[in-house]
């Protein structure tokens, strides 16, 4: 009718279902292939009155139904057996039946989500409300209480005159010509315009304001705090409940706590080789502690057997075997002091070793130095 | 009223009202502005979702040692409170699910509204696991990512089917509802003359167009999503009960707990349905979309859910005594004469003795007299969930750890403002989308489908 605007479709509007139905039938029997049928809901048959193919979803239920069952099999057991296996309650680490209603309930979700995923944005191309029916008298009709054909300019056998008669010859009420929208047409890129901009930053901007605060305030706050706030005093914190104001308390005066004798034996190792006695008798828990001690804190450096064999590779000097005659025929006293104090570059390990460990340290030592120089008396 | 003939089929819809005129009921409420009425109803509805606003609060500031949570009885009001809420929504997935597939014209009047109700019920269920933890912005432990401890979570503990269970349920509730839904934000796009409405609408309705190519792959959508949702509604209270029968407390560990709590959560959740679409129907002028046919036969499910609870009931008992194991026995007699006898009581007055009202058909059809009794069912219902948790953890299996469960004044702040969330979001969704589907509801009225009278 009108120059400019380009023909989108010829529609018609019925009143009944029976009249759709009908002018469906004669549509597929006029051959045209491009049109289309708009009903407020589904009509019962008309799938079979357009001639369309049934519908393909259940293969894309199945088929991501499927994939879901398998992929989550796949994961829970590469999980628990493979990645990090741990045994609970005494059953096998890939313990299938414990992981069906796992495996059912990803299944049913990996399906009906692509299902209808696929069905909204792959079948259908939706979101699309830039159609030229959008906005159209027919649609606000179709929409509510009417029936209505649609066969597109783009359809082989297009002809307006002959379109409007094949509407007529089946009883449309009303037939009116749909045109493309100046804006449809244009495709503007809308992704530029500035009011899309503005809602990018005002995202952006929320999104990493709250991010920042979750992250760097939030969880410095009561009760997100990981329980840092509590009624308890810290160690080197005021109290005001003792009169010095202290938190921590000092040992009741002339008193020493278990296992914490003082050394008496201050820069004199030759006297405590003299006067110290080793309390602890050598027996399996002794040895025990004592290899577990030595491991950790002597044989880095004096090596696992104590023979200078060093895993510091140069980074700190040897120090000399430990199966040498001034060793091995110093007292425990003596070895006592060395651990107590330190030696030449060896530190004090006081701090690490409490008394018995260091006696411990001490029993295993006396093993170790038997092994390598053993009589034979030891062998019987 | 009270001759019904069975042997035809009832139509759905009364009366043959016009589609548009349909089209205006349903939208009424949404176009309309909020009346006084609804304001307040909103007011009391928010009010008591203030009261778990405060109780959620002190929660986490305090901890959930503002509860009467103890050892043993480590789950009560939290858990019952879950179980209740997530039974509730079965009810609508029953209905938009499983009815569908058995081609139950009669669920189109209320499908849209239940699925709407399961949606909210599961979001006020999913609230108590996560506080319950104490800590429920750590929640996202319970799934398996890959984390900073290079361990993955427990795939052998019902606790974590449970995690999967619920969120897969509210997921596909959520894709379902939406998906019928999308029809009807394109009517209302195309009835609304509103700017912002439009826009809205239009984001919503994804420019769905009413094609009878899309019809086609839509029904199969819908019948699919149906099938998946209904293995999904029996698991989902299946794998609840699994969170109890795996475990072996007393009273817990019973192969009866899966079908016993499906049935159990169907039952309450109808009741809640038709609790809520009497006053919705009452408010809306729905009598007609909501008939008193289907209100009918949702207490007939109401009897037969209810007789399968008495009937699971009776067979815990049985089973009790039929085991042989002194602890069970006693777990059972002390449940009916304990500590919390009364609470067993209500539960059996309530729950089995109640629906058997429904046996008289007019009490089926008498709106005041089932509004009670499914009042009472609800009242039962919770009262069961707490009888099976707090009677079992009460009274375990070592005498010198029992120890009863007292409410705090927390506990109960939580109940309530549970019902206040629930309401709230249930009244914000009756003012801001159409309770009944008109897409649906259109295509049952009487003669609104072809005659096939040339075929």
């Amino acid at each position: 009718m009108m120059s400019g605007k380009i023909l989108y479709s010829y529609t018609g509007i019925f009143d009944t279902p029976d009249q759709i139905m009908h002018a469906a039938e004669k549509a597929v029997e006029t051959g045209y292939t491009k049109y289309d049928v708009n009903t407020p809901y589904p009509l019962h048959g008309m799938d079979k009155a357009m001639k369309l193919k049934p519908s393909k979803l259940g293969y894309v239920a199945l088929v991501f139904g499927l994939s879901g069952t398998l992929a989550t099999l796949l994961t829970i057991w590469w999980m628990s057996a493979i990645d990090y296996p741990i045994v609970i309650g005494g059953k096998p680490l890939f313990s299938f039946p414990a992981y069906v209603p796992i495996i059912f309930e990803v299944t049913v979700l990996s399906a009906a989500i692509m299902t209808v995923v696929s069905m909204l944005f792959f079948f259908f191309k939706l979101p699309n409300n830039s159609h030229p029916l959008h906005g159209t008298e027919y649609m606000k009709k179709v929409s509510a209480d009417k029936y209505g054909i649609s066969i597109q300019a783009d359809d082989p056998k297009f002809n307006e005159a002959a379109v409007k008669k094949f509407l007529e010859s089946v009883h449309a009420s009303e037939i009116i010509p749909i045109y493309w929208d100046e804006e449809e047409i244009s495709h503007k890129n809308k992704i530029l315009e500035p009011k899309f901009i503005m809602f990018l930053i005002v995202v952006a901007v929320i999104t990493s304001g709250v991010t920042y605060f979750s992250f760097n305030k939030l969880m410095y706050m009561v009760p997100f705090d990981w329980m840092m706030n509590q009624p308890k005093l810290s160690a080197q914190q005021q109290s005001p409940i003792f009169a010095d104001g202290f938190g921590m308390r000092q040992p009741v005066a002339g008193t020493i706590a278990r296992g914490s004798m003082v050394y008496q034996f201050k820069g004199q190792p030759d006297l405590a080789g003299v006067k110290l006695v080793n309390p602890i008798p050598i027996s399996k828990e002794s040895l025990a502690l004592g290899q577990v001690k030595f491991d950790i804190y002597c044989s880095p450096c004096h090596g696992y057997n104590a023979d200078g064999v060093s895993r510091l590779r140069g980074q700190f000097p040897n120090p000399p075997s430990l199966h040498s005659d001034k060793v091995r025929n110093w007292s425990d006293g003596r070895i006592f002091a060395v651990v107590t104090e330190g030696q030449n570059t060896m530190p004090s390990y006081a701090s690490q070793l409490s008394f018995d460990e260091r006696w411990a340290v001490i029993n295993y030592l006396r093993a170790l130095q038997r092994a390598l120089n053993a009589k034979e008396s030891d062998v019987q | 009223m009270s001759t019904v003939d069975y042997t035809q089929e009832l139509s759905v819809i009364e009366g043959k009202p016009p589609l548009r005129v349909l089209d205006d009921l349903i939208s009424k409420p949404i176009d309309a502005k909020p009346t006084r009425k609804f304001f307040i109803a909103l007011t009391i509805s928010g009010s008591m979702l203030s009261l778990l606003v405060i109780g959620l609060g002190l929660t986490f500031y305090y901890g959930i040692g503002m509860w009467g949570n103890n050892i043993p009885v480590g789950w009560a009001f939290d858990i019952t409170n879950f179980v209740f809420w997530v039974g509730i929504g079965h009810a609508g997935t029953l209905i938009s699910a499983i009815l569908f597939l058995l081609r139950q014209k009669w669920r189109t009047g209320i499908a849209r509204f239940a699925e709407g109700m399961t949606i909210f019920a599961v979001m006020t269920a999913g609230l108590f696991p996560l506080i319950h933890v104490g800590r429920p912005w750590l929640a996202a432990y319970l799934f398996p990512y890959p984390n900073q401890h290079s361990i993955w979570v427990n795939f052998d503990s019902p606790l974590l089917w449970d995690v999967f269970a619920v969120s897969t349920y509210f997921i596909v509730s959520l894709i379902f509802w939406y998906v019928g839904l999308i029809p009807d934000f394109a009517t209302l796009r195309e009835r609304t003359n509103n700017k912002i409405k439009k826009i809205t609408y239009s984001i919503f309705g994804l420019g769905w167009r009413f094609s009878n190519k899309h019809w086609q792959h839509y029904e199969m959508v819908y019948l699919i999503l149906a099938g998946f949702a209904t293995p999904l509604v029996l698991s989902v209270h299946t794998i609840v009960s699994f969170d109890f029968a795996v475990s072996i407390i007393p009273g817990w560990h019973a192969t009866i707990f899966p079908p016993y709590f499906v049935a159990g959560a169907v039952f309450s959740g109808f009741a809640m349905v038709q609790n809520v679409l009497i006053i919705v129907r009452k408010i809306f002028n729905y009598e007609h979309i909501i008939t008193l046919d289907t209100l009918e036969k949702m207490n007939k499910i109401m009897l037969l859910t209810g007789s399968m609870v008495g009937y699971a009931y009776a067979m815990e008992f049985f089973i009790a005594w039929y085991s042989g194991l002194p602890i069970e026995r006693f777990t059972f007699v002390n449940r009916a004469f304990g500590s919390y006898a009364w609470a067993y009581w209500v539960m059996i007055s309530c729950n089995v003795i109640s629906p058997q009202l429904f046996w008289s058909k007019k009490i089926r059809r008498t709106i005041p007299v089932m509004f009670v009794i499914a009042i009472f069912v609800n009242i039962g219902m919770w009262f069961e969930r707490f009888v099976i948790i707090v009677s079992s953890l009460s009274r375990d299996f070592l005498p010198s750890s029992w120890h009863l469960f007292t409410p705090t004044y927390v506990d109960f702040m939580i109940l309530i403002g549970s019902f206040g969330f629930f309401f709230t979001w249930l009244l914000l969704f009756t003012k801001a989308l159409p309770v009944v589907s008109m897409a649906e509801v259109k295509a049952t009225v009487t003669g609104s489908q072809p005659s096939h009278k040339d075929h």
